[in-house]
């Protein structure tokens, strides 16, 4: 990607490769990963399951699976240092402070036996204040700013006393607490009904307007990427297969693995019960990828170059994917 | 669809079903309330039609299609299958009719015995019908398999084996054993990933145009559920508010709560400039739902009345096929 403003970049990810130790032997679940989060705009992560999606984000926040998850290469860069190399002291400094968290299921993240308040309460002491005075009054505060109707009352109830949204928005009030530079979102409405995702996507970009947050949004849902995202990375088994700006992704897609996935998808506009366009095959294992261009058996534009992988090139500004065919695929 | 009056009576007509669950609580877990997961739902689903039920968590709409193939016992009301009220009927009796309405469930991993092989499971249909002997039972499976797009080396390989959308093209088979009417599917995609979605989207609308099925498609995603069906219903708090070709349904939705829910849903279009319409709260609880229009706390047009009379489902104005109940014509 060109860098308009290398000021702006807040997290810069260069080749990042993360293994995970199995009884199979390590596999290799992210493979040279490379991008730049910019200040006040929101990133998105668009892949199906094992791509690497989710060991990204959860490499950036160094929580992945221990002993089996290591980070073998590349750097993270944020604030002027490598996240990749940190030791775990500054780690814990960083996490819930600088870059907030927001995940999936938001009954896993809260603790089921605390009130919300200790545990909103928690994120203060640990990272702003010594008063546990001032920490519940922040807290209350931080529940109103995310919409949660009689803040006071609700600091005192547990996580299961609260619907599935607002378990999300409490989520949402514990990762922006401090006033991170960056969040980073994995799946945050994939859980939630879509009238209520609505709500929680309306949320998270009032308050990014508000604070000028950088926001890295992993989901699956190609929707969601249009609707709330700058910029995208669509990911295929552990590598990046496109990325650029959310336009140009959305309407020059140029990996057949991104048109792909666009055409099959069922529209609204779309003719009824007509025949989806499909991917053939299924995403490969991480035990038998291809050599070369990983999406070489699902493609219908395999050629013997793909034998040997594809590196990225640019497509446009800020576009670039990962095809040696990209210049001779038909127009959509 | 083209012929909107047909003069034959449908596939399957629901009466007024409810399925109210008791709630046990207190100190000798007395049944004090009832969860009213189905209140009162009457629709018809025609031969050969798909009729798409959508409806956000805990709308009930699980509930209804598990009424459908009886696996739970409706509280109140009829589901007349063919003219008979499967509803009133007892176990042994209800038996003959089970080989018509199967199932189809969202996850293909829970919904398969992982200790028997493909074969076993496809053929457990039969076995418990007492249909055709070992040898005619094999062939059959293999048969079902190839209909579904999996291999004959299949059927002696474990669940675990395959992945989501060969597991739900495995449930789809088994769901096909006995040659069904009717397939209720309850969420049969939402649990796969995009690029395998469209297979088997694809997959059921082969068979259906093939075997003349009827589908009760049960899902949360409206695109999804648009491009199988010939009718959507939208259910909410555990009845039908819209019910309404889905050409119209999508292009004039008259219930507030269906324009909220259509105005939602994320498009996958970066340009898109509509208007969302975000609901205010969260949908009530069926324990303790609210009074008059079940809708009314999260309208945003509720009126004095809405609070205290329930609206019943009504053909709109001059469109005699699109139903919906809301006091005011929006």
């Amino acid at each position: 990607m060109d860098a308009p403003a290398a000021n702006d970049v807040i997290l810069s990810v260069r080749d990042l490769v993360t293994t995970f130790d199995t009884d199979a032997g390590r596999l290799t679940a992210v493979d040279g990963v490379s991008f730049d989060v910019r200040r006040g705009r929101t990133l998105g992560i668009v892949g199906e399951s094992g791509c690497g999606k989710s060991v990204t984000a959860l490499s950036i926040m160094r929580l992945l699976p221990q002993p089996m998850g290591q980070i073998r290469g590349g750097r993270i860069l944020f604030e002027g240092r490598d996240l990749a190399n940190l030791p775990p002291a500054e780690l814990h400094r960083i996490r819930g402070g600088r870059i907030g968290m927001i995940f999936q299921e938001p009954m896993t993240a809260l603790n089921p036996v605390q009130p919300i308040g200790r545990q909103l309460s928690e994120v203060f002491l640990l990272h702003r204040t010594k008063d546990p005075a001032e920490a519940w009054r922040r807290g209350t505060e931080m529940l109103r700013k995310v919409g949660i109707p009689a803040p006071e009352v609700r600091m005192h109830e547990y996580p299961h006393q609260l619907s599935g949204g607002m378990r999300q928005r409490v989520v949402i009030a514990m990762a922006l607490a401090c006033e991170p530079a960056v969040v980073i979102a994995d799946e945050p409405t994939t859980a939630l009904d879509v009238t209520i995702q609505a709500q929680i996507l309306e949320l998270m970009q009032a308050l990014q307007r508000d604070l000028g947050l950088a926001v890295v949004l992993i989901t699956h849902d190609l929707g969601v990427i249009a609707e709330t995202c700058d910029d995208v990375i669509v990911m295929y088994a552990g590598r990046v297969a496109e990325a650029g700006p959310v336009e140009a992704i959305f309407d020059r897609p140029a990996h057949p693995y991104t048109r792909g996935l666009l055409d099959s998808i069922p529209r609204l506009e779309g003719t009824r019960k007509s025949r989806l366009r499909v991917i053939e095959g299924m995403v490969p294992g991480l035990r038998d990828l291809p050599a070369g261009c990983r999406f070489q058996n699902r493609c219908p534009h395999r050629v013997d170059r793909c034998a040997t992988a594809p590196a990225l090139e640019a497509v446009g500004p800020g576009h670039e994917t990962a095809c040696h065919r990209w210049r001779e695929l038909p127009p959509r | 669809m083209d012929t909107p009056a047909a003069p034959t009576p449908p596939l399957l007509q629901l009466d007024d079903v409810q399925m109210h669950f008791p709630v046990r609580e207190g100190l000798f877990l007395r049944s004090t309330r009832s969860c009213r997961a189905v209140d009162g739902v009457s629709l018809q689903l025609r031969a050969g039609e798909t009729l798409g039920l959508v409806g956000e968590s805990g709308c009930g709409k699980s509930t209804l299609g598990k009424c459908i193939v009886r696996l739970h016992q409706p509280t109140a009301g009829r589901i007349l299958f063919e003219g008979t009220d499967l509803a009133a009927l007892g176990q042994a009796a209800l038996k003959p009719w089970r080989r018509h309405l199967q199932m189809v469930f969202q996850d293909p991993v829970e919904s398969l015995n992982a200790r028997h092989t493909v074969g076993e499971i496809v053929a457990e249909p039969f076995v418990i019908h007492g249909e055709g002997d070992a040898r005619e039972r094999r062939e059959r499976v293999l048969g079902l398999l190839d209909k579904v797009g999996l291999p004959a080396a299949a059927a002696d390989r474990y669940p675990f084996e395959f992945s989501g959308g060969q597991r739900q093209r495995i449930g789809i088979a088994r769901a096909l054993a006995l040659r069904p009417r009717l397939l209720v599917c309850d969420e049969p995609v939402s649990a796969l990933d995009v690029s395998i979605q469209s297979q088997v989207l694809n997959l059921l609308l082969e068979l259906q145009r093939e075997l003349g099925l009827s589908y009760l498609f049960i899902a949360h995603n409206l695109a999804v559920v648009k491009h199988v069906s010939d009718r959507i219903a939208i259910m909410y708090l555990g009845r039908i508010v819209e019910l309404a070709p889905a050409d119209a349904l999508y292009a004039a939705p008259r219930h507030p709560y269906t324009r909220a829910l259509l105005s939602a849903i994320p498009r996958p279009d970066p340009r898109g400039t509509r208007e969302r319409i975000v609901l205010q709260g969260d949908v009530p609880s069926p324990i303790n739902p609210p009074s008059g229009c079940p809708f009314h706390p999260r309208c945003p047009h509720a009126t004095d009345r809405c609070r205290v009379e329930a609206p019943a489902l009504r053909p709109a104005p001059g469109h005699p096929d699109h139903t919906v109940s809301c006091h005011l014509d929006l």
